[in-house]
């Protein structure tokens, strides 16, 4: 039996893609996982994980729906951990990642790696950005057992070269005393991506001048599929964002900005000034007015997008 | 009433981390040292709660730290914090370790019905001591918090949770709060408060002090490197019917990200 655990977070039902990611990263360790989640039925995911090559499904069951009572699920996982044995246990730096995974650590007294972008099962070693990403560290966990939370979009999902059917193992959730009560969810914007796992990002910053122009951005979002950001909103307050692409409009490029979107696989600026320091750092710049750009830009994104 | 305020010294946002080895931070070459931001908006609520409860509360620093930490505690008793505690170490501490220091600091010192901390600090960027607190005080606890209400047995916060959204969560007393970026706007102390400050306490505490007798860490760091700069990427200047084709196909067809 593994001896690895992937903690899998549901989103409406769905797998999220950043736990497929966490598979990945699995197998490309040359190894299996547990995979374990807060459902009451995982028959549906049988086929999609095991072609991640999922050993065993953990299903607890009585708790499924939003993070309620994390100090209950935490012991449930704490549980499941001990109980199975599992040295490895990785989840995503999402909220809801970053608010479960310290509560087990803790549970276990165990070590815990968060915001890592990359993992080596066997030697117990994490990858993760310090100092807002100005510095890599090497971070050794040793003990029973070590936990780790991945930041989103940093592994391609690859579904694993043999397939598997995993089982389904159920718990059912025990009682606990919860601490806490959610009173209210507040959405934010309806139909927005989120930033923290978005493949593509569109951010304007001062040059943007008015809140109505993020309509500009908004409607080259839509077409990309993409989120919408801002420069105020990435970095200063502490938010990283790690997408595929990163496209930078009216950003003059602030250290704290450029710290909390650095690790953007692709980053294009779009600017007037020919001397902001963002362009020092995009892959692909163009100095210009943003107001006759980006008009031009959607329509021809448009274009590229329906294949023309 | 107490109120507790965990809180670190980190190296100033602007600082160029340099390397001592591979590592160590080189800690000679950073300049400024500052209270982490996100504890600072830990202080300014604390205090804030403690101006609306009244003379029977009292707000208490905890910081574990070098000697020169002592500065930072400076700082958030001119804030206007009461007293403090500063468990002064040199040696590194994992996380399990840290939250096990400041619980011992905290339940030696009195009763602990509400703690606030930064959602992280700016230097290791590691989001967990504050729940692995909460755990070890048998307090409720919660993160990302931008709005707070006290009450005696529950306090009402707002959390910020993905694509913009918020938590509207009651926790029942103790509670653990780690605070973000939002939730208030932290005072400047004006120079009678700084002045006042450095007569208030700050009582030195030894790691055996506060329950730790041994120093096992399970997470060391083995390595630190300074990330590989990206090479120049292009630019090009002119009318958005030229410039952006260009663009168009180096996302298509060099980035391929299309």
């Amino acid at each position: 039996m593994s001896s690895l655990g992937v903690y899998i977070e549901l989103k409406e039902g769905k797998v999220k893609k950043t736990n497929l990611e966490l598979l990945t990263l699995v197998h490309q360790n040359g190894q299996s996982a547990t995979a374990i989640m807060f459902a009451d039925d995982a028959g549906g995911y049988v086929e999609e994980l095991g072609a991640y090559g999922v050993e065993q499904i953990i299903q607890i069951t009585g708790l499924e729906g939003p993070n309620s009572y994390p100090e209950v699920r935490s012991g449930q996982l704490a549980e499941i951990i001990k109980e199975q044995g599992l040295s490895d246990f990785i989840g995503t730096h999402s909220a809801h990642g970053k608010d479960l995974l310290p509560r087990v650590a803790a549970r276990l007294g165990a070590p815990l790696a968060t915001d890592c972008i990359g993992v080596d099962f066997e030697q117990g070693v994490a990858t993760k950005p310090m100092y807002a990403g100005k510095v890599i560290a090497q971070v050794k966990l040793t003990g029973r057992h070590r936990l780790y939370t991945m930041r989103p979009n940093t592994i391609t999902p690859e579904k694993a070269a043999a397939g598997t059917t995993p089982k389904i193992k159920t718990v059912a959730a025990t009682a606990g005393t919860p601490l806490s009560q959610i009173k209210e969810i507040v959405k934010g914007v309806a139909g927005r991506i989120d930033l923290t796992e978005a493949q593509i990002i569109v951010s304007g910053g001062r040059g943007m001048k008015d809140k109505e122009n993020f309509k500009l951005l908004e409607e080259m979002a839509d077409c990309l599929g993409a989120a919408v950001g801002a420069s105020r909103a990435v970095g200063q307050t502490g938010k990283t964002v790690n997408p595929v692409l990163y496209i930078a409009c009216g950003i003059s490029g602030a250290i704290q900005h450029f710290a909390g979107m650095k690790t953007s696989k692709v980053i294009v600026a779009i600017n007037k000034d020919p001397e902001a320091p963002i362009f020092k750092k995009a892959d692909f710049g163009i100095v210009g007015d943003l107001f006759k750009v980006l008009p031009v830009l959607t329509e021809e994104l448009k274009k590229v997008m329906k294949g023309d | 009433m107490n109120i507790y305020v965990c809180a670190k010294q980190v190296p100033d946002t602007e600082t160029k981390i340099e390397l001592a080895d591979g590592k160590t931070v080189d800690e000679s070459a950073v300049k400024k040292w500052i209270v982490n931001p996100y504890d600072e908006y830990a202080v300014e609520e604390a205090v804030q709660l403690k101006e609306k409860l009244g003379d029977d509360a009292q707000v208490i620093v905890v910081c574990l730290g070098p000697e020169k930490a002592a500065e930072a505690i400076r700082t958030t008793l001119a804030m206007g914090a009461d007293r403090a505690l500063h468990i002064v170490c040199d040696e590194y501490l994992d996380h399990h370790l840290i939250a096990t220091a400041l619980a011992g600091a905290i339940k030696n010192d009195g009763e602990y019905s509400v703690i606030f901390m930064g959602k992280q600090a700016i230097d290791d960027d590691s989001y967990q001591v504050h729940l692995r607190l909460a755990h070890l005080l048998g307090a409720s606890g919660v993160t990302s918090v931008i709005d707070f209400e006290y009450g005696p047995e529950a306090v009402q916060v707002a959390r910020e949770i993905d694509e913009g959204a918020q938590e509207k969560i009651e926790l029942r007393l103790p509670v653990v709060l780690a605070v973000t970026r939002g939730i208030n706007t932290p005072r400047y102390p004006p120079l009678p408060s700084i002045m006042k400050a450095k007569k208030k306490e700050i009582k030195k505490l030894t790691p055996a002090d506060v329950g730790i007798s041994e120093i096992t860490n399970n997470e060391e760091i083995v390595g630190l490197a300074l990330p590989t700069e990206k090479a120049a990427g292009k630019v090009v200047e002119g009318e958005a019917a030229e410039t952006v084709p260009e663009l168009v196909n180096f996302l298509s067809n060099e980035a391929k990200v299309l």
